[in-house]
């Protein structure tokens, strides 16, 4: 449990652009293509993800230092995290309904949907499998949140562009979008390797 | 009628929210269909509506005959083959485009935009790469970045671009082997590319800054020659092809970036597909944004992503990919950043700002 690791700037940058969750990890790849067809669906999505996230790795983070390993049932941790993530939605959804009912309206659908979003499955356990102390799985979630927001903001940007193209009939829709991605996908491949 | 039909379009899309309501994404679809078949009756047409009276062809054959300039110095660096890696590349630029616009019984128009798609494709290619990948590379640039999004002028990502970084991460090995110009024979010396390498002893660096300009170094065929470039840049600035302010924007970047990281600034600037893709690749009318303070930003955007690959990342070269990445934000750049509309009283809200 060294609390000496990469510096919170590299971990930032390498979960929001080098090792983006949609185009290297392929992860949350569901809302990636369900929810970036407006722009201003895309952005409240991934808030809610972003928000989730964060929220997401405190909790496991402390369930993995003071659970998992001092009883050393770490390879428990998947199941854990599942019950961890699902549950800890419901009550941000519960909470965020008493208090705040304009963010929950314009959260809307978002917010259950995210407990089956294995973006965030995903950084509980990098954060585990990294073993970053608190900041640092925040400050990754962080990245990795804004990463997934950024390229949702993108993605949604060119699909409401090509909208009105005169896209082959074949190729509307779905098919269009995964061309977008591995292109996208591709053009981030320059980005290896610099952390 | 038309405007008001796509003054309806655009509210249903507002208005509906894709997941919740599932009627209105129906009725904004069918809408989409619409004015679909409004379009192809050339009733709107996308913008920009101003016309100087010169046809895309035309644009397209003074762009083609600018890049005679590098062709001509690939071919004379690096022999025939060049030329064959050319030929192969805009043969089945043209092709492909041909079997496509055939398959969905579109008029075929000669606009010469694949040839410089194909043109644009083998220029960055490695010399000696194998005509079967310039082949490859070339299908993938026509039919999927270019014709699956609906032809020229609907592609987000610059067509010969996306052929190149498919290329580049399918053999990696093939697309990082360069060649020193001067000896096409078999036993050609493999060289690093010049940006690969760290740097060349001291009392060269004269010498070495000539050889950068005039093209006798190792590098993909088409980007050695920084001085042919730069005169066909000049060209087409003159003939207000392309817009200057991408070109220098881009340029000027990379020189502040080199200024701050205290890199050598004409290597930086001379050496790589920095001028060739400034010129020739960034000023794209199709995926580089309309309006000039949109060019600056997503000028400034590409120079910024390709010195932080260059001095930071895995690849010696990072032209290609930051370009592509711009081209991403393209639409967004286009959204958000619109010129003032004549007589715009701020504080109302602008629904739309045209």
């Amino acid at each position: 449990m060294s609390e000496t690791g990469p510096s919170l700037i590299t971990i930032f940058m390498s979960m929001a652009l080098i090792n983006n969750f949609i185009l290297s990890k392929f992860l949350g790849l569901c809302p990636f293509f369900g929810v970036s067809k407006k722009l201003t669906n895309a952005i409240s999505m991934g808030a809610a993800v972003t928000l989730v996230m964060v929220m997401a790795s405190i909790a496991t983070t402390l369930i993995y230092r003071f659970i998992l390993v001092p009883y050393k049932v770490e390879f428990m941790n998947i199941i854990i995290y599942i019950l961890v993530i699902a549950s800890l939605v419901q009550i941000v959804e519960l909470f965020i309904k008493r208090t705040n009912i304009t963010l929950y309206n314009s959260l809307g659908i978002y917010l259950p949907l995210i407990t089956t979003n294995c973006a965030v499955l995903g950084i509980t356990l990098i954060n585990a499998q990294a073993n970053y102390a608190m900041v640092q799985s925040i400050i990754s979630a962080l990245g990795g949140g804004i990463g997934f927001t950024l390229m949702l903001i993108v993605m949604s940007g060119i699909r409401e562009r090509i909208e009105f193209a005169d896209t082959p009939k074949s190729m509307r829709g779905l098919p269009i979008a995964f061309i977008i991605a591995a292109i996208l996908s591709l053009a981030y491949m320059g980005f290896s390797g610099m952390i | 009628m038309n405007e008001i039909n796509k003054e309806n379009i655009n509210e249903d899309n507002s208005k509906n929210n894709v997941l919740n309501d599932s009627k209105a994404d129906e009725v904004s679809s069918e809408a989409a269909k619409e004015s679909i078949i409004v379009r192809e009756n050339n009733f709107i047409s996308q913008s920009p509506h101003i016309w100087r009276g010169i046809s895309s062809a035309k644009i397209m054959y003074i762009f083609f005959a600018s890049l005679i300039f590098p062709s001509v110095a690939a071919v004379y660096f690096f022999g025939l083959r060049a030329l064959w890696v050319m030929l192969a590349s805009t043969i089945t630029s043209v092709v492909v485009e041909l079997i496509i616009k055939k398959a969905r019984k579109k008029n075929f128009k000669m606009d010469g935009s694949a040839l410089i798609t194909g043109l644009l494709l083998a220029l960055t290619l490695p010399p000696r790469i194998p005509i079967w990948m310039v082949v490859i590379g070339a299908a993938f640039s026509i039919a999927l970045a270019k014709e699956a999004f609906g032809g020229l002028g609907y592609n987000i990502f610059n067509p010969a671009l996306a052929g190149r970084a498919f290329l580049a991460i399918c053999f990696p090995t093939f697309m990082t082997q360069w060649y020193l110009p001067g000896n096409s024979g078999i036993d050609a010396v493999t060289s690093a590319s010049p940006l690969g390498e760290s740097f060349v002893a001291e009392g060269s660096k004269i010498a070495f800054y000539r050889d950068l300009f005039f093209g006798n170094v190792a590098g993909s065929i088409g980007e050695t020659s920084a001085m042919l470039i730069i005169i066909a840049g000049i060209l087409l600035i003159a003939f207000r092809i392309i817009d200057w302010k991408i070109p220098l924007v881009y340029v000027a970047t990379v020189v502040i970036m080199s200024l701050i990281f205290g890199e050598d600034i004409l290597f930086q600037v001379m050496a790589g597909g920095l001028l060739f893709g400034a010129v020739f690749m960034a000023t794209d009318y199709v995926t580089s944004p309309v309006t000039g303070l949109g060019r600056i930003v997503f000028a400034i955007g590409c120079g910024l992503i390709t010195f932080l690959i260059r001095r930071f990342g895995a690849m010696p070269e990072g032209v290609c990919f930051s370009i592509l990445v711009m081209n991403g934000f393209t639409p967004l750049i286009d959204k958000y950043i619109r010129p003032k509309p004549f007589g715009y009283v701020k504080p109302q809200k602008a629904k739309q700002a045209k």
